[in-house]
Formats: C-alpha cells, sequence, structure tokens
C-alpha cells in the first residue's frame, strides 16, 4: 500500500528543488571559498596557489589589522553575554513574575528586533551627530555640554559608540527567549519557595537559573555567533573607522575584497570566520554540557 | 480553616498595588521608554524642516508638520521604487521558500528512502553556515551568470539560506501527522501530489506562517547581499536604496527621516498585526538556531 510512498521518482521530484537551490547556494560556494583562500588573487584573470600563505599572513602581518578586528568582535561577544544577557534575564524574571501588562512590555522591548538595521544605523547615526545629534543636544540641556563628543569620529571612543546599538537592538530578543523559559519552570515549586518564605534572588538563582540552563545556553551561542559574525551596524555607522578602530572581522573582509580587490585573502578572512564560528559554539556546548551531568 | 486564610492574604497581596509593584511598573517603563524612543525621535524629525533640527528644535514636536518630506523621500528620493521591489523580493522570497522547503519536508519526513535522515543533517548544516562565506563566490557566479542587478540575485541567496531552519521546521510538523490521514485518501486512489497538496499542507498551515514570518524578517532587513549584487537604483532595495538615499540627500534630515520611516512602517504594521506570532516565530527560530 505504501509503495507510492517510496517510489524513487516521486522522492527525487520533490527533493531536487530544495537540494539543487541549497547545493549552489550555501554549499557550492563555501568549497569555492575555501579554493580562494588558498590564492593570490585580484580578481583579474587566474590567481596564483599560495597554499596557507594567506592564513599565515593573517596572523603574522600587522599591517592587516586582522588581529584587532578579532578582538573588537571577541569585546562585543564578551559585552554581550556578560552586559546584555543578564540585563534580558532580569527583565525577563521580572515581567515573568506576573506584572500588569507583561505581554505589552515584552512585545514593546522586541521592536528593536524586527526593524531593518539599515534604519536602526541611520539613526543612530543621527542620534551621534556631534553637532545636531540627540545625544549632544541632551547633553547639553541637562549643563553636560563638557562631555558632548564626536562619539564616532573618535577613535577612543568610537569602538564603545558602536556597541551601545548593537547591544540595544537585540537585548529584546533575549528578554523574549528567557522569557519564554523562565514561564516554563513549574509555578508550583515557586509558589511553595514563596510561602516558605525565599526571597526573589533566592528564587532567582536557587529555582530559575537551575531550571533554564539549556535556555542559557542557547542566548550565549546566539549571543557569542551572533557578535562574531555582525555587520550591518557597523558597516553603516563606520564602516570600521576612524583608523580601523571598530574594524571587525566581517567589515574587514567586504573591504579587503570589495575595496582593495584582494580576493584570495578576503576569502582567507571569510574562511576563519567560518572556523571561529563553528569552534566557539563547540566550545560553548561543551561548557555547557558539564551542567547537564551535574544534573 | 486555616489554610483559606493564608490562601486568600496571598490573593490580596497581590492585588493591591504595592511601592515595590510601583517601581517594578516605573523601571519596566522607563526601559520600554529606551527602546521605543528613537523611533519617536525619528518620526518627529521626519516631519520638520532643516531650520528647525538646526536650529534648536531636535527634540521636540514640529512647529509645522512637514508632509513635503514624505513626498521628497517617497519620489526624490525614489523610497517608492525601492519599497515595490522590496515587496517584490521579498514576497517572491517568501512563495519560493515555502514551495521548495514544503516539498522536501515532505520528502524527508513522509516518503519512505534510506537517506532521508542524513539529507536532513546534511540541510541544518546550513544554518552553522555564516553567509559571509559564501558572499564572494556568489558575486562572481552571478556576474559570469550575468544575474547581478537581476531581482534573482537576491531572491536565489535569500530562498537558500532560508530553507534550512524552513525545512526543519516544517519536517518536524509533517512528521507529527499520523500516516492515516493519508492512507485513506491513497486507498481511495488519490496520487502522492493530490495528497501533498490537499491533506499535507493544509495541517502543516501554522508552521508555514512560521517559515513565512522568518524569512520575511530576514529577506526584508538583509543588506551585505543586497549592496553587493545590486547597483543600480532600479533593482535597488529598501535596504540599499535607503542607504543611497541618505547620501542624496546627506544634511537634509527631513526627507532621509520619512524614508526610514516609510521603510519601517511595513514592518511595523505587520508586527501590530501579528506580534504574537512574530515573538513565537522567533522563539522556535532561536531554539533551532542556538
Amino acid at each position: 500500500m505504501h509503495k507510492v510512498l517510496s517510489d524513487k521518482r516521486i522522492i527525487l521530484v520533490f527533493m531536487l528543488p530544495a537540494t539543487l537551490l541549497f547545493l549552489f547556494i550555501v554549499i557550492v560556494p563555501i568549497f569555492i571559498s575555501v579554493h580562494y583562500s588558498t590564492l593570490k588573487w585580484d580578481g583579474i584573470g587566474v590567481g596564483k596557489f599560495i597554499g596557507l600563505g594567506n592564513f599565515q599572513q593573517l596572523f603574522t602581518d600587522k599591517r592587516t589589522d586582522f588581529y584587532e578586528a578579532i578582538l573588537n568582535s571577541l569585546y562585543l561577544a564578551a559585552l554581550s553575554v556578560f552586559i546584555q544577557l543578564p540585563i534580558a534575564f532580569f527583565f525577563a524574571r521580572v515581567l515573568a513574575s506576573g506584572v500588569k501588562g507583561e505581554g505589552f512590555f515584552r512585545t514593546v522591548y522586541f521592536i528593536p528586533v524586527i526593524v531593518s538595521t539599515v534604519v536602526i544605523g541611520q539613526m543612530w547615526l543621527k542620534i551621534y551627530n556631534p553637532q545636531y545629534g540627540l545625544l549632544n543636544s541632551l547633553l547639553k540641556y541637562v549643563g553636560l555640554g563638557k562631555l558632548s563628543q564626536e562619539w564616532l569620529g573618535n577613535k577612543e571612543i568610537a569602538l564603545g559608540s558602536v556597541f551601545v546599538p548593537l547591544i540595544w537592538q537585540y537585548v529584546g530578543y533575549h528578554i523574549l527567549l528567557f522569557y519564554a523559559g523562565i514561564k516554563t519552570v513549574p509555578q508550583d515549586i515557586i509558589e511553595a519557595a514563596k510561602i516558605d518564605g525565599a526571597s526573589f534572588s533566592t528564587i532567582t538563582f536557587r529555582i530559575v537559573v537551575p531550571n533554564i540552563i539549556s535556555v542559557i545556553e542557547i542566548c550565549v551561542v546566539l549571543a557569542v555567533v551572533g557578535s562574531l559574525k555582525t555587520f550591518d551596524l557597523i558597516y553603516i555607522l563606520t564602516n570600521g573607522g576612524p583608523l580601523h578602530a571598530t574594524e571587525v572581522p566581517t567589515t574587514l573582509m567586504f573591504n579587503t575584497i570589495f575595496h582593495r580587490i584582494d580576493y584570495g585573502f578576503g576569502s582567507a578572512m571569510a574562511i576563519f570566520i567560518v572556523l571561529e564560528c563553528l569552534l566557539l559554539t563547540v566550545a560553548i556546548r561543551g561548557f555547557f554540557g558539564r551542567f547537564d551531568y551535574a544534573k | 480553616m486555616p489554610n483559606k486564610k493564608a490562601v486568600s492574604s496571598l490573593y490580596r497581596n497581590r492585588r493591591r498595588p504595592t511601592v515595590q509593584g510601583t517601581l517594578i511598573i516605573v523601571g519596566l517603563s522607563l526601559f520600554a521608554f529606551i527602546q521605543v524612543y528613537p523611533f519617536l525621535w525619528l518620526v518627529l524629525f521626519s516631519f520638520k524642516s532643516n531650520d528647525e533640527i538646526f536650529g534648536g528644535n531636535i527634540a521636540g514636536i514640529p512647529h509645522t508638520w512637514l508632509w513635503g518630506n514624505y513626498s521628497d523621500a517617497f519620489l526624490g528620493g525614489k523610497v517608492g521604487l525601492y519599497l515595490f521591489n522590496s515587496v517584490l523580493v521579498t514576497s517572491f522570497t517568501i512563495v519560493l521558500t515555502l514551495l521548495v522547503a514544503c516539498m522536501a519536508a515532505y520528502g524527508i519526513s513522509r516518503l519512505r528512502w534510506k537517506l532521508s535522515q542524513p539529507v536532513l543533517v546534511f540541510f541544518l548544516l546550513g544554518m552553522m553556515i555564516p553567509i559571509h562565506a559564501t558572499l564572494l563566490p556568489l558575486f562572481i557566479i552571478f556576474k559570469n551568470l550575468r544575474l547581478l542587478n537581476t531581482y534573482w540575485c537576491l531572491i536565489l541567496p535569500y530562498t537558500g539560506f532560508a530553507l534550512p531552519i524552513a525545512i526543519f521546521i516544517l519536517s518536524g510538523f509533517m512528521k507529527a501527522i499520523p500516516l492515516e490521514m493519508e492512507e485513506s485518501s491513497f486507498m481511495d486512489g488519490a496520487s502522492v501530489f493530490r495528497s501533498f497538496f490537499s491533506i499535507i499542507l493544509p495541517i502543516v498551515r501554522p508552521a508555514m506562517a512560521t517559515v513565512a514570518i522568518l524569512t520575511f524578517l530576514s529577506a526584508w532587513n538583509e543588506l551585505m547581499f543586497a549592496i553587493t549584487f545590486i547597483s543600480k537604483a532600479q533593482y535597488s532595495t529598501l535596504t540599499v536604496g535607503l542607504q543611497s538615499m541618505v547620501g542624496q540627500y546627506s544634511t537634509a534630515w527631513g526627507p532621509i527621516g520619512a524614508g526610514l520611516v516609510i521603510g519601517t512602517v511595513p514592518t511595523i504594521i505587520i508586527y501590530a498585526i501579528m506580534s504574537k506570532q512574530i515573538q513565537d516565530s522567533f522563539m522556535t527560530a532561536g531554539a533551532v538556531k542556538g
């Protein structure tokens, strides 16, 4: 009767479109990228095979700024994990404890997540505008005019200025994930602890956190991998400047390929980003895997 | 009954507004303000003239509401055209993704063949791949196929990268449908295609909605492929178009603001209508990707 479900031609018809698209858009280009990363190639003619030369240059040649770019993206990842996630967790915990209008607040916090990063980026360019921007005007208004700055033009503080909107944009996503996780913690355990006189923080750290380790793991992976891959907002705000102060691997890769037209070197950066993301995902999973054993 | 007393006092505590409760609401509202105020500010300055913005009224309500900024952005800044292109590219991407992913999900979860599970894993690998690593190869492939500056050079990659999560969500849903649902129709002589379209697809509609939402937002907001593959205004989607409009108006904040607002309104409308589904979709995506 199920002959029809194992008909080879029918299977082919159902699987072929997705497989072809996926192969030619995602898989084949990755291998092409690996190939390019072994070439010295300016896009004209045929590249010259130089093995791992590009990768060697990535880490030994100081002029490439790649090392700084990686450090910047790691700073962002750390900031995301140790500042953004705790803030998000705190708000999610308060929301999930049954406040009036919890749905409303959750919905509002999520708005920046769905708005296009181009809009967010252009908006923050205006906020940071040295002469007429919202931030400097606000500082002047409250009498702190001395603190007004070229937020994106000063290479000492540009990196911090770029990180603020990045953290701001996605905090709502983590609030949502934490909130959903906390809601799955059995309410009767929390109620019982409350009746026994447990405080908000005791319940948080003794009951809620241990019960949502898997959600925390998801958030940490998303925050770290998201930070390593971040491109749009930095491209719009500074494109890596001033003087490479806000460079991250993706902006450097983009500019190496399309402005310096160094296809081989740029591809090596791309491959490095892929490997870095895989490696850190595995490392984070391994780290959280230890908690599973503890249970 | 001592218990009853304890319970009723618990309830009373919950209902009476306490100092602590008020503080919590104030804190939450303050945070909501931080998340939303920049957008309100954007809307306000989109109605202002440069004289007003540069003359000191940066944060306040516009003295005169300059609707002209919107027609400037829509026609002069070509935001109308970009909006049209974005709608076209995004809807094509959603339809193609749904069709192709539903077929593959059906093939993986309901048809009988040995390699179905390995193939699913193969698709899931795609979620681990950052799109950056495919940028240059796709650029060169599209250049050779003369597909740069067409709608296809966006629709194809958007669909390709939407497939892994779409197939994952859809195949999970389809697997849960009992076999008997299809069996009876096969006995009546219906073909696999008939069963796919008239039995399976209607059942997985909620999963299709999730896929459509996720695909919509990623295609609508995508920047890197769009700025790389499209250089002609004729085919620019909103993200590229807005970038070039900002360059064109450089110091005229009003029309720039108006363009940014126009580009955001469709997203906000959709979010207002189905914020619950959108949040649920992101939860699913987070759980899958994380």
